[in-house]
């Protein structure tokens, strides 16, 4: 066991874990924060996504000892006293989802490419929302939401 | 799936991670963004009995401009590598081949040196690195060392590195006013690359004066194409380019696969070599095709 200390959402956590327990796996089964989802068990599908240290990366693929001192966000962090962030806004009024089982990844890869350039092309977000598969919506209703999100909160 | 268990030990000197590493023994690995290593943990294709995070020694992370070369730290992630304004004239290639490795969250936790050590014929940077002649920086017990790229791949996944080295960096040259391009091919996006080809090109008034070229996945490990670039030098026209591309044949048989016959390979090279030598040589109307 190894013992760590991590900031969730601005909340500090520490905990023992086993080095073999994946960041998405503490997150989900310690922290009890489930809107971090696993699709796939190659890297692939991004429905995992949170931000580290601002940065999106797949927290299938980060052991939690990796993350020992991060800045870590998940879906859960979005919304500030009960009230939506812009990206969920947009995916709600553009239905940037359908089942929603890889919302929470987009939302969040969304959000970290956001921060880096604030006002992108629709072919931006295109290849920004690469590492994130959608089995449901064909995407152009995702983009819509990023690019509606981006004028948002530009405005 | 979760991977097997494993020691785990989070280095805060390179030092120290190399006193880790040889007291753990031939099962010890490093471990820097864990994009190649965990997901073969996942699979329990590696069980490694100890892994030595090296990925908090901020020494050995970072792009600096040295005189006529480009140093680049080996936790250099492939996001930093693709911003970094350090890179530029031949060196470019380097940015070009990094923005393309896999997606955003990949490029924001892989990094150069874990690309090298890995050393699988399908990842990009390694032909990009023989194409730019570079050479990897190693750490060891017994003090520093350097390895020309040419020689740092011996086989598919077997590199140069000893057992307990660590890859600290590689140093390219800069290749002023030198074009460069990066073209792979792949069936589905995401995937590794069928065939990849790096070029770097000093393109003059009257043509091409120098050409490296770098193939990725052509054999077990990148490959140069010295009888293209040799027919490459004097061409000024897309004919030219095309014609001297062909002598990819000359090659030693690629392997086949699930995804390409060898035939089939050295057709995708052929083509991609003229285009990614086109692009690079930065000339309009060699562009198209
Ligand atoms: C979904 C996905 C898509 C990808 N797509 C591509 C792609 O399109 N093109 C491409 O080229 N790559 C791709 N990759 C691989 C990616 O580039 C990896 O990040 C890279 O190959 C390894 O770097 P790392 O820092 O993650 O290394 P790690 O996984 O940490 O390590 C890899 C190996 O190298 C060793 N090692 C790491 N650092 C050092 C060091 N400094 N010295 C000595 N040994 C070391 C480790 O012990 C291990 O054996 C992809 C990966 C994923 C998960
Ligand atoms: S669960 Fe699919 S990429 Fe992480
Ligand atoms: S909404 Fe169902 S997978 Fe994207």
């Amino acid at each position: 066991m190894k013992r760590i200390s991590m900031t969730v959402n601005g909340v500090r956590h520490e905990a023992d874990v086993e080095p073999r327990t994946l960041l998405v796996h503490f997150i989900r089964e310690q922290l009890e924060l489930t809107g971090t989802n696993v699709g796939c068990d190659t890297s692939s599908c991004g429905a995992c996504t949170i931000l580290m240290n601002g940065q999106s990366v797949k927290s299938c693929t980060v052991l939690a000892v990796q993350a020992d001192g991060a800045d870590v966000a998940t879906v859960e962090g979005l919304a500030s006293n009960g009230d939506w962030h812009p990206i969920q806004r947009a995916f709600h009024e553009q239905h940037g989802l359908q089942c929603g089982f890889c919302t929470p990844g987009m939302m969040m890869a969304a959000v970290g490419y956001l921060d880096e350039n604030p006002s992108p092309t629709e072919d931006e977000v295109r290849l920004a929302l690469e590492g994130n598969l959608c089995r449901c919506t064909g995407y152009h209703n995702i983009v819509k939401a990023v690019l509606a999100a981006a004028d948002d909160m530009g405005s | 799936m979760i991977p097997a268990s494993f020691d785990y030990e989070r280095a805060s000197s390179l030092d120290e991670a190399l006193s880790l590493l040889a007291a753990g023994g031939e099962d010890a690995r490093p471990l820097a963004g864990g994009h190649s290593l965990l997901p073969l943990m996942r699979l329990r294709l590696a069980r490694p009995s100890l892994l030595v995070d090296i990925g908090g020694l901020d020494e050995l992370r970072g792009v600096h401009a040295d005189g006529n070369s480009v140093v680049i730290g080996a936790l250099t992630t492939h996001h930093e590598v693709a911003g970094a304004s350090e890179l530029t004239g031949g060196s470019g290639l380097l940015a070009r081949v990094a923005e393309g490795i896999g997606d955003p969250q990949v490029r924001h936790r892989g990094t150069l040196g874990g690309s090298v050590a890995h050393a699988d014929p399908a990842s990009d940077l390694p032909a990009a690195l023989l194409a730019l002649d570079a050479e990897v920086t190693l750490a060891g017990r017994d003090g520093t060392r350097s390895v020309a790229a040419a020689d740092f791949f011996v086989g598919p996944f077997m590199s140069a590195a000893a057992d307990g080295e660590i890859v600290t960096g590689v140093r390219v040259p800069k290749r002023e006013g030198w074009g460069s391009a990066y073209r792979k091919f792949q069936r589905r996006a995401q995937d590794w690359a069928i065939v990849g080809v790096a070029a770097v090109v000093n393109w003059t008034e009257s043509g091409i004066a120098g050409a490296a070229i770098g193939l990725t996945n052509m054999g077990g490990t990148p490959l140069r194409a010295p009888g293209v670039e040799a027919a490459l030098v004097g061409a000024s026209e897309k004919a030219q380019i095309t014609a001297a591309a062909s002598k990819v044949s000359e090659l030693e048989t690629p392997p086949a696969d699930e995804n390409a016959s060898s035939e089939y390979r050295v057709h995708l090279a052929q083509v991609l070599i003229a285009r990614a030598v086109a692009e690079a040589a930065g000339c309009p109307g060699m562009q198209s095709g």
